[in-house]
């Protein structure tokens, strides 16, 4: 009896591990490949360097470029809903870059590599870093934010989409995925707009999209023993010199200081009558 | 110097910004054309000839661009017709924005984002760090694709031009990615991008109950509403009203702040604005330093009076 019942519990359970392997082996979940850059934190204030090269990034608190934070969101999200295998988190810079790889990495992407460049190289530079890594990797999605808030191109997803040939939507807020259709709404002037894009695709994320995580202290220890490859742009066979030469970099104009008022009243008054806005 | 200017329209009218960017070109002086690609668009082909400096009007017609701006679409069709021409422009909307970059990669071209001034044919002035630094940048290619902050410069007259009308032929649709619709805006307010007045409340609103304090002041001033990110993060409102680094930048005549502190972030998101008014009952609040009038009171005495005097 004994005998009969373990035979009939072992051949369940070869048969659910059967399936289960079948399961899997009908939906092949893509890989996704988010692209994160480590900028200066949102919150801080910008000071032009004095010999007028830049912004000084010395000694400034540094975070994840929000937008990708967004990106990196969807990507885990996308996994744990069962759509994704694997989510490799790409960050393109000097050494530095690591730490913003960990963040991602700490949300819950799987593994990391890092591309070492200098400071400040041009959207077309890292749109050809990402398409050899997109060949070195074949993801079927590639998720970025819609741009970068240091120098604030909003190219590098588009980009790389024309440099693979691939289908691209921009300024996400809505995703989903149906075999090898995204559904994509996007944020456009004046409203939203829907457009079904063939996978492999590249989509650049907007923040209405989801709110990113924070990562727990046990998972960004986790973090910490997850792979990171790093690589430079000439192992990928891509040269960085730069197309455009920034001149200078100065402070914005400062606005006039203004006049307090001491009443509603006051107060329409003057729109109406000094600025004539009303 | 030889343009194309690729136009954002939406079958019947330009898009804002499109009279500006058009400025930039004709500072420059050369032969200027103009690339419209929609369907049965005739009155965006005439408002374009009317405007005095455009050589030709450059026109493909196709159902595939019925108010359809699909990336890879334009730039498969752009591909047939920018060779030769010296710089290729953008307004710098969503439509130019999307379809630019993507043109750039194509011709392998580091396109410049969003100048705000030309300096010359290769040197071109653009805001980075949301308009916190200002960057001059000298190009040394010999094509550039640019796209234009249509708010930075003056629109380009409207009447008398003579401009020519070219049909080209479509090299039809990359299949990549199909359109499938638009949704406006569900209110009648003004988009807060390209509104004239913004009226926008922070965590000084305290609940988004409150915030219909705002849109009923904003309808009387034919205003969009705006909100802070810490508003936004509260969950007062949602992210489409976040105005900021994070958020959408915009530059109104007139920008009235309720609530308001002036965090970095935020201030990067309207300081470009015309006139800027604070209300806020702190007085040491960040927001008064960029505040052209300031009013240092209780939003909620503020509010319900500001709201009766526009009766």
């Amino acid at each position: 009896m004994l005998v009969f019942v373990c035979l009939v519990t072992g051949a369940v359970l070869f048969t659910l591990l059967k399936l289960n392997r079948n399961i899997s082996l009908k939906k092949v979940p893509m890989k996704i490949l988010v692209a994160v850059k480590r900028v200066v934190d949102y919150n801080v204030r910008v000071r032009v360097k004095a010999d007028k090269s830049g912004v000084e990034t010395q000694n400034v608190k540094m975070s994840m470029n929000p937008f990708d934070e967004n990106a990196t969101e969807e990507a885990v999200k996308l996994k744990e809903a069962g759509l994704a295998s694997e989510v490799i988190a790409v960050s393109i810079g000097p050494d530095k870059a690591q730490e913003t790889i960990r963040t991602a990495l700490a949300m819950g992407a799987d593994r990391g590599i890092h591309v070492v460049t200098e400071e400040g190289t041009e959207p077309l530079c890292i749109a050809k870093i990402l398409k050899a890594l997109v060949e070195k990797e074949q993801p079927g999605l590639v998720l970025t934010g819609k741009q970068a808030i240091d120098d604030d191109s909003n190219q590098t997803a588009q980009m790389l989409a024309a440099l693979l040939g691939w289908a691209q939507a921009t300024f996400v807020s809505g995703l989903s995925v149906e075999g090898n259709t995204l559904n994509a709404t996007r944020e456009v002037d004046g409203g939203l707009e829907k457009i079904a894009l063939t996978t492999p695709a590249i989509v650049s994320v907007d923040l209405r999209l989801n709110t990113p995580r924070y990562a727990s202290l046990p998972n960004i220890m986790k973090a910490k023993k997850k792979p990171l490859d790093s690589l430079s742009a000439e192992d990928l066979g891509v040269t960085t010199t730069p197309r455009l030469t920034i001149l200078e970099v100065v402070d914005p104009p400062q606005r006039a200081t203004g006049v307090k008022v001491s009443s509603v009243a006051e107060l329409i008054e003057k729109l109406k009558t000094e600025a004539e806005v009303l | 110097m030889n343009h194309l200017v690729f136009i954002s329209h939406d079958q019947q009218s330009l898009m804002p910004g499109v009279l500006n960017t058009l400025s930039a070109p004709l500072q420059l002086g050369g032969t200027v054309d103009a690339l419209v690609l929609g369907h049965q668009c005739d009155a965006v082909v005439n408002t374009l000839t009317a405007i005095p400096g455009i050589s030709t009007v450059r026109v493909c017609d196709d159902a595939l661009y019925n108010n359809a701006f699909v990336a890879e679409d334009c730039t498969a069709q752009l591909q047939s017709v920018v060779e030769g021409y010296s710089h290729v422009w953008f307004t710098a909307d969503t439509i130019g924005k999307n379809i630019a970059p993507r043109l750039a990669a194509m011709r392998d071209v580091q396109q410049i984002s969003d100048i705000i001034e030309v300096r010359d044919a290769q040197t071109f002035v653009r805001p980075i760090y949301a308009g916190n630094a200002i960057a001059t940048v000298k190009s040394d290619q010999v094509q550039n694709i640019i796209t234009v902050r249509g708010t930075a410069l003056e629109p380009v007259a409207t009447e008398n031009g003579s401009a020519g009308v070219e049909a080209i032929a479509s090299v039809g649709s990359a299949n990549l990615t199909q359109y499938v619709g638009a949704e406006t805006s569900s209110n009648d307010r003004p988009e807060l991008s390209s509104a004239k007045i913004v009226i926008s409340g922070g965590r000084g609103m305290q609940s988004s109950d409150n915030f219909q304090m705002l849109e009923r002041i904003a309808d009387k001033l034919g205003a969009a509403v705006g909100a802070s990110r810490a508003a936004v993060d509260a969950g007062f409102v949602t992210n489409d009203y976040q105005v900021g680094q994070t958020g959408k930048v915009v530059a109104p005549d007139l920008y009235i702040a309720v609530g308001i502190s002036g965090a970095i972030q935020h201030l990067a998101g309207m300081k470009d604005s015309k006139f800027i008014v604070a209300i806020n009952k702190d007085e040491d609040a960040p927001i008064f330093q960029v505040a052209d009038y300031g009013l240092v009171i209780d939003l909620f005495d503020a509010l319900p009076e500001l709201e009766a005097a526009l009766d």
